[in-house]
């Protein structure tokens, strides 16, 4: 086995994204994303590949837009701010079907907010952020480790079903050190076949155009419908979650990315005192694992979410279970630390009073 | 063994140095580890924090609120972080730059005057080394020798002679007890 290598979280996204094939790097510097840029400036060429500091978010988007339409793997990454000023790039990217990869390192918000982590853009990443009706493939790490693999599986699904990928992490994620274990084996791009319809030189074979419009009468409602084909199967076939003790569990705590490590921590603390708790945790954020919290809503007696925001995937768990079963909501806005002693007390709390409907606890 | 570790002083006195050569030590020697900076606009002579965990299993949260361990290497530190030490926990302070003493009975103290040993070393800069000797003495959930051996790791250009002075400073570190 190769020797573990104790990485910060950005630096594993960036040399995951390079194992999984990618070639084209373009962003522009943010706090608490800097390590990414930074990281591919100097490893993209030594595996052949280009990086570009561009000259704003926008430009950056752009490049991968363009990069994106030649088929070959390529990444932008910024914080909050940053990702906000790339929306209407990504509105683009999704609208031409171009996989391109994204990633969001949150910080705190809203505006120019801080650097600390926080978990804010949740609805930014899942709800189109751009305009008009597209998805993301979303994926939330909750360690390095995960950090380094999963632009693989992201690079997959954006080249499978033609859709943009991201992977939303946060501050503290970004800048934590861990031992990474990078689980797969690195692509080599040039092994990948050319998708068939990739732009580039076009000698013997026909033209090929990709654009996000069609301005003929019905044309854009035939690409949105061909396009939700290919989001039915990413919703029947991607989702990924993880869970823990819920075999005998009461509460479930829903929390993804930083928030599930804290959870982890106020679960065993709860287990301690008795109080029969487990965790679930979305992987993919979309698409969310909905049938699972269902039939998980069977046997568990009330849900409580666990978020750094004011309260956004809740409304996808609410959604999902729609009124199976209580739903509370532990929420820390602000970019404020979550402690597991708080999610504990809250947990107590909620479980003594039994609450039969939503309620957000403080 | 599950160590939640708080190290915290002024920007510059190696707060972040001990705690990513802690983490890899752990890491080394076969233990999970975390390791989390605080990181806002620090400078040199602000304060700097860090986050360690060193556990036998899972790490669950990387920020380390009721620290097993909090070791303070200045004044600001001691008001700031002798409140959250779990009860029963180990508090390491720097007597060469607090002079304030720590008021709770519920937690381990160990005094050691970090600056004054590693001058007495040849050099006050490894005054972090001997925090992290009296740290794995103290508590055992790591130990000197794999400090140690991470020190090549971490710093790849350091010269075998300045490896060596920090070797020094971890087992003069280590020579302390908990009063």
């Amino acid at each position: 086995m190769a020797e573990k290598k104790l990485m910060k979280g950005n630096e594993a996204l960036a040399e995951g994204a390079i194992r999984a094939g990618c070639r084209f790097f373009a962003g522009y510097p943010i706090t608490p994303q800097n390590e990414i840029p930074e990281y591919m400036s100097w490893r993209m060429p030594q595996v052949g590949g280009a990086f570009v500091q561009a000259e704003s978010e926008v430009s950056a988007i752009n490049m991968i837009y363009g990069a994106g339409a030649t088929g070959v793997r390529c990444m932008t990454s910024s914080s909050s701010p940053g990702i906000s000023l790339k929306q209407e790039g990504i509105s683009y990217c999704a609208g031409a079907d171009l996989p391109v990869f994204i990633g969001n390192v949150m910080r705190g918000g809203p505006g120019l907010g801080n650097i600390a982590g926080a978990q804010g853009d949740y609805w930014q990443a899942t709800r189109g952020g751009g305009h008009g009706d597209y998805r993301t493939f979303v994926m939330a790490p909750n360690c390095v480790t995960e950090l380094g693999n999963f632009p693989h599986k992201c690079f997959e699904v954006s080249f499978k079903y033609r859709i943009p990928s991201m992977v939303l992490t946060d501050g503290l994620l970004g800048q934590m050190m861990e031992p990474v274990d990078f689980k797969h084996p690195e692509i080599d791009p040039k092994s990948l076949p050319e998708p068939d319809w990739a732009l580039g030189v076009a000698r013997g074979r026909g033209k090929r155009i990709v654009k996000s419009y069609d301005l003929k009468e019905g044309g854009v409602e035939i690409m949105v419908n061909e396009r939700v084909k290919r989001y039915q199967r990413i919703e029947a076939s991607e989702v990924m979650y993880e869970e823990k003790m819920l075999e005998d569990a009461e509460v479930a705590l829903v929390a993804y990315g930083i928030s599930a490590r804290v959870s982890v921590a106020a679960m065993k603390m709860a287990r301690e005192k008795g109080l029969k708790v487990g965790l679930f945790r979305p992987i993919t954020l979309w698409p969310f694992p909905k049938a699972r919290l269902v039939e998980l809503s069977a046997r568990i007696k009330s849900f409580v979410v666990v978020e750094m925001s004011l309260g956004q995937m809740v409304e996808d768990v609410l959604l999902s279970l729609n009124g199976r079963a209580p739903v509370h909501l532990y929420a820390k806005p602000g970019a404020s630390l979550i402690t597991a002693e708080e999610v504990c007390a809250a947990l107590e709390k909620i479980m003594k009073k039994g609450a039969k409907e939503y309620a957000a606890v403080k | 063994m599950y160590q939640g570790i708080r190290i915290s002083g002024f920007g510059g006195q190696g707060v972040i140095s001990a705690g990513v050569l802690l983490a890899q030590a752990g890491m080394m020697d076969g233990k999970e580890v975390s390791f989390f900076p605080a990181y806002g606009a620090e400078m040199r002579g602000g304060t700097a924090n860090c986050s360690v965990v060193v556990a036998s299993d899972e790490v669950t949260t990387p920020i380390v609120s009721m620290p097993d361990t909090a070791i303070v290497l200045n004044e600001p530190s001691l008001a700031k972080f002798e409140p959250m030490v779990r009860p029963g926990g180990l508090l390491i302070i720097n007597t060469s730059l607090i002079n304030s003493r720590p008021t709770r009975k519920d937690i381990r103290i160990l005094e050691v005057p970090c600056n004054a040993i590693a001058a007495g070393l040849g050099n006050g800069k490894v005054m972090n080394m001997v925090a992290l000797g009296a740290f794995a003495a103290a508590t055992g959930a790591i130990s000197v020798d794999a400090i140690a051996r991470a020190l090549p790791k971490v710093y790849k250009k350091l010269k075998p002679e300045v490896i060596e002075l920090n070797v020094n400073a971890l087992r003069r570190g280590a020579e302390f007890k908990v009063n």
